[in-house]
């Protein structure tokens, strides 16, 4: 009667071995580690990467204990902290700006846990390995304002240029009104702006003598200019953090206008939010091409040298055609005459009038678009100019593919039309806090564990130490399930889990009270283990799933470190279901289940 | 070992007045004190700044404030955190003009008087955030209640799950009103406590209605109030024994978990503490009042057919 068919024995056996396995990583501890990850998409993470690795520490005599390869870069695992920064400072040194070098932690675990099982330590949230959180809020309005603002002015020039008179135009909210002084002219202006300015939708109405015309943005490209300015400002940011040089750093959107910016291990949070929240600016100037240079060289009297994308030098003159502020959008696109992706610019009225004489004057020549950061210039890029370029309209293309031309409208808008950014939300974890948390987070669950389980013991003899090691493999298979799932574990994750065991029990003292209950009616042993499971199990089930219930509202709703709490909790139950019915089953079957004249058990 | 070997049922459901008095009356003081004192709510919902500094020596908690008021900083709580080593300053939103970077301008004031000041945590929430939270946790809790209720109905009847949600919703309420009243800071872990505790003791009342059931089909003849004490007085070692259990990891978090899931265990403690009396003396009575019966769960059709036989 109470016996398992041996395949259940084998299942439950092959169920608590892999949970062996993808908890042992955690054992091991991490040591502090270096990840070099190149910068440039023309260079890649590979071998001869690695050897360069491998070569600059030996020379300067610092001895790695692995460094491994993978997709995106090169990783060496030191034994204390104080090679790991002077392994930093080296590598940086040799490697120079084309790479980034990191410090990250490095999992101490056997080679084949990762190789074999892809097994990896649990992944520790910001407030237990320390780090910053930042949420930040687009603002999106001003975007939006500025797109108004930018267009008020084009409706000047576009009416001007098509000699349709008006009195005046003007921004109210997210409204721009054009004043006519007769119906004649509204409506050809109307058909005038209406062909020029696709994202706008125009009514009319009268107001004493004038006739207005409002134009408002369509639906669609306020969601459009929305979109944009997130995929910008998160390009931007990750730009950004790749400077500080962060391993594993998480950018995300979050929501219609939030981005959350994940830093672990970064201390210095004033320079996070000083290179975080720095503008770059843009600035359009002519490239010197009569003169050479060479890598060595000094620039000439009234030139700069940049650096473009790619590496390779520009000599660049110092007087600025245009800066970012005429750029009124920058995208992605496709020549119209041979189908090869483009970028396409517009630019304000202004700003229009200035391009048409450089280009005028410099046909045949190149121009360079340059973005800078931080007093540091980049080429974006340096087409050659093909003709006088008029009505604010341009177009870059040849030579570059897609992803370039989305890549180069970013990089322009990055520079043109940063939409501010504010931090509505910061959350600091020192490294010594985040230790101590994982500490305390430990200690409870341990002490906690243990009283439980002399209790059990104490009170139930043999069947409560049958429920004390299935709530071990209820610990062992729940920790396996969030290394395996590499959910995020946080403080209140940790108390996740010491709640989880706590509660978990529940279901083993129902069974072990149901047993005694039966037995005390007289019914023989073997009789009492079975139906003692059989009629605990519906409520176990009842019990845990309002639970579970809890558990997934709170993941729905919650935030951050709650999320964390709610994914323990809601993996908890189901292991705890597992564990406590078929892991306390299988061992009370192999104790007792065999002998055909059972007439005591030990239940106290 | 055994603690309950209770040979008579208690008749549980003849206190029905004085246990439903005596929730009604602790009910109405939590949210009595819910109403005049209100919630202490944390920085994660009403915004502003937390900072946790250390010191290498004991701190001056008195020259602390001084700096910070020297910088416009007045209204700024500091206190001890934990040890007295450690600096616990908070500054509400209305005095911060500087956003997120009021924590670097905080830090480098302390630190011209004692380089050895460590940052250990900053936490910053604009206002934005907070209303979301609040949202956000209200939301929450409706949707939990409404499964709740939604899962016992099917399970069970209606009135199981009505009975169910309000002895718990009383036990939440009771929580909040222990906050109110001590005005212990109510954040967001506390906030994922309350709702845990609901899915937790509504376990409770789970357990109890099984029975009840269980105990509708075999006890043919007995009265409603005594298969109800019944079902209780069978589940009670149970119960006790589930949360004496629960209850010690819930202490090892309370005593070795840090500031941080202090009032996080101390939720807990406080909802399975009024869970166990609820779900027993305030779900059950309210069963009985909504007027639950044997034909609940068995078909009238059913008995018939049983007496036709000889």
């Amino acid at each position: 009667m109470n016996q398992y068919p041996l395949w259940k024995y084998l299942l439950i056996l092959l169920s608590l071995l892999l949970g062996l396995v993808y908890t042992l990583p955690n054992f091991y501890g991490e040591s502090p580690a270096v990840q070099v990850l190149p910068l440039r998409s023309s260079l890649k993470a590979d071998t001869a990467l690695l050897a360069r690795v491998d070569e600059v520490l030996k020379s300067a005599q610092l001895a790695p204990e692995v460094v491994s390869l993978d997709a995106t870069s090169v990783k060496a695992r030191f034994a204390d902290t104080d090679t790991q920064l002077k392994a930093k400072d080296v590598l940086q040194a040799q490697l120079g700006e084309d790479y980034m070098v990191a410090l990250n932690l490095l999992s101490r675990s056997p080679q084949w846990l990762p190789d074999y099982f892809n097994a990896l330590p649990m992944y520790l949230g910001l407030d237990l390995r320390g780090g910053v959180h930042f949420l930040m809020q687009v603002d999106m309005k001003g975007s939006l304002d500025k797109a108004l603002e930018s267009s008020s002015g084009d409706i000047r020039s576009t009416l001007r240029e098509a000699n349709i008179a008006y009195s005046g135009v003007s921004r109210d909210g997210s409204i721009v009104t054009t004043k006519f002084r007769d119906a004649d002219a509204r409506s050809k202006g109307e058909e005038e702006l209406k062909q020029r300015f696709a994202g706008l939708e125009f009514n009319s109405s009268e107001s004493g003598s004038d006739f207005l015309l409002h134009g408002r943005l369509k639906q669609q490209e306020q969601l459009r200019i929305q979109e944009a300015a997130i995929q910008q400002n998160l390009t931007t940011l990750r730009n950004r953090v790749n400077e500080l040089g962060v391993a594993e750093p998480v950018i995300q959107q979050q929501g219609a206008d939030r981005i959350v910016v994940q830093l672990p291990g970064v201390q210095d949070t004033a320079r996070a939010k000083e290179i975080l929240g720095r503008t770059a600016t843009l600035e359009v100037r002519l490239v010197d091409d009569e003169r050479q240079i060479g890598s060595g060289s000094v620039a000439p009297f009234g030139t700069e040298i940049f650096k473009d994308s790619d590496g390779s030098l520009l000599l660049v003159k110092k007087s600025v055609i245009l800066t970012g502020d005429s750029i009124d959008d920058a995208q992605p696109g496709f020549d119209s005459r041979n189908n090869e992706p483009a970028v396409h610019i517009n630019l304000d009225a202004k700003g229009a009038r200035k391009f048409k004489d450089a280009t005028r004057e410099n046909v045949g020549k190149r121009m360079a678009i340059i973005l800078f950061e931080k007093g540091r210039g980049e080429v974006v890029t340096a087409p050659v100019i093909r003709e006088e370029i008029g009505g604010g309209r341009v177009q870059i293309s040849g030579r570059m593919n897609t992803v370039e031309a989305n890549d180069t409208a970013l990089l322009l808008r990055a520079g043109a039309l940063a939409t501010p950014m504010e931090i509505i939300e910061e959350r600091t974890i020192g490294p010594s806090l985040g230790a101590d948390n994982i500490k305390r987070g430990f200690d409870s669950t341990k002490i906690g564990f243990i009283a439980i389980a002399i209790f059990m013991i104490v009170y139930y003899l043999m069947f409560g130490t049958v429920s004390v090691l299935a709530l071990g493999a209820n610990l062992l298979l729940l920790v396996a399930l969030l290394s395996m799932m590499q959910a995020t574990l946080t403080l209140p994750g940790m108390a996740g889990i010491a709640l989880t065991l706590g509660m978990a029990i529940d279901a083993n003292v129902l069974i072990n009270e149901r047993i005694r209950e039966e037995l005390r009616n007289g019914v023989p042993p073997q009789m009492a283990i079975h139906t003692g499971y059989e009629n605990a199990f519906a409520t176990i089930l009842d019990s845990n799933i309002t639970t579970l219930i809890a558990g997934i509202a709170l993941f729905m709703f919650g935030s951050g470190p709650i999320k964390g709490f709610a994914v323990v909790l809601c993996l908890g139950i189901l292991t705890s279901m597992f564990s406590a019915v078929m892991v306390s089953r299988m061992l009370v079957n192999l104790i007792y289940g065999r002998k055909t004249r059972l007439n005591k058990v030990a239940i106290g | 070992m055994e603690f309950f070997r209770i040979k008579k049922d208690i008749p549980f459901m003849s206190y029905g007045k004085v246990t439903t008095s005596i929730s009604l009356v602790t009910f109405l003081l939590a949210v009595f004190f819910l109403a005049t004192k209100g919630l202490n709510f944390g920085v994660d919902f009403t915004g502003g700044t937390v900072m946790e500094v250390h010191y290498a020596q004991p701190a001056d908690i008195n020259k602390v404030r001084e700096q910070l008021a020297s910088v416009g900083l007045k209204d700024s709580l500091v206190q001890n955190f934990g040890t007295s080593h450690d600096v616990l300053i908070q500054v509400p939103l209305k005095q911060n003009t500087m956003g997120a970077k009021l924590s670097d301008h905080v830090v480098e004031t302390l630190r011209q008087q004692d380089a050895s000041v460590e940052l250990r945590r900053v936490e910053f929430v604009g206002p934005q955030v907070g209303k979301d939270l609040v949202e956000n946790g209200a939301m929450a809790l409706l949707l939990v209640s409404l499964g709740i209720v939604g899962y016992l109905w099917i399970r069970f009847e209606w009135k199981f799950g009505l009975a169910a949600i309000i002895a718990n919703l009383h036990d939440v309420v009771i929580i909040l009103g222990f906050f109110a009243f001590f005005q212990w800071e109510f954040s967001l872990s506390v906030l994922a406590a309350v709702l845990a505790v609901l899915g937790y003791s509504v376990n409770e009342s789970v357990v109890v209605f099984d029975r009840i059931r269980e105990n509708f089909r075999k006890m043919r003849k007995t009265e409603v109030a005594e298969i109800i004490d019944n079902a209780i007085t069978r589940t009670m070692s149970r119960t006790i024994i589930t949360h004496a259990s629960t209850q010690m990891m819930v202490t090892a978090m309370l005593f070795l978990g840090g500031e941080t899931l202090h009032y996080f265990a101390l939720a807990l403690t406080i909802g399975i503490l009024f869970s166990i009396y609820s779900s027993v003396l305030v779900a059950s009575p309210l069963l009985m009042m909504f007027g639950v019966s044997r034909e609940d769960f068995i078909k009238p059709e059913k008995t018939e057919a049983e007496e036709v036989l000889p």
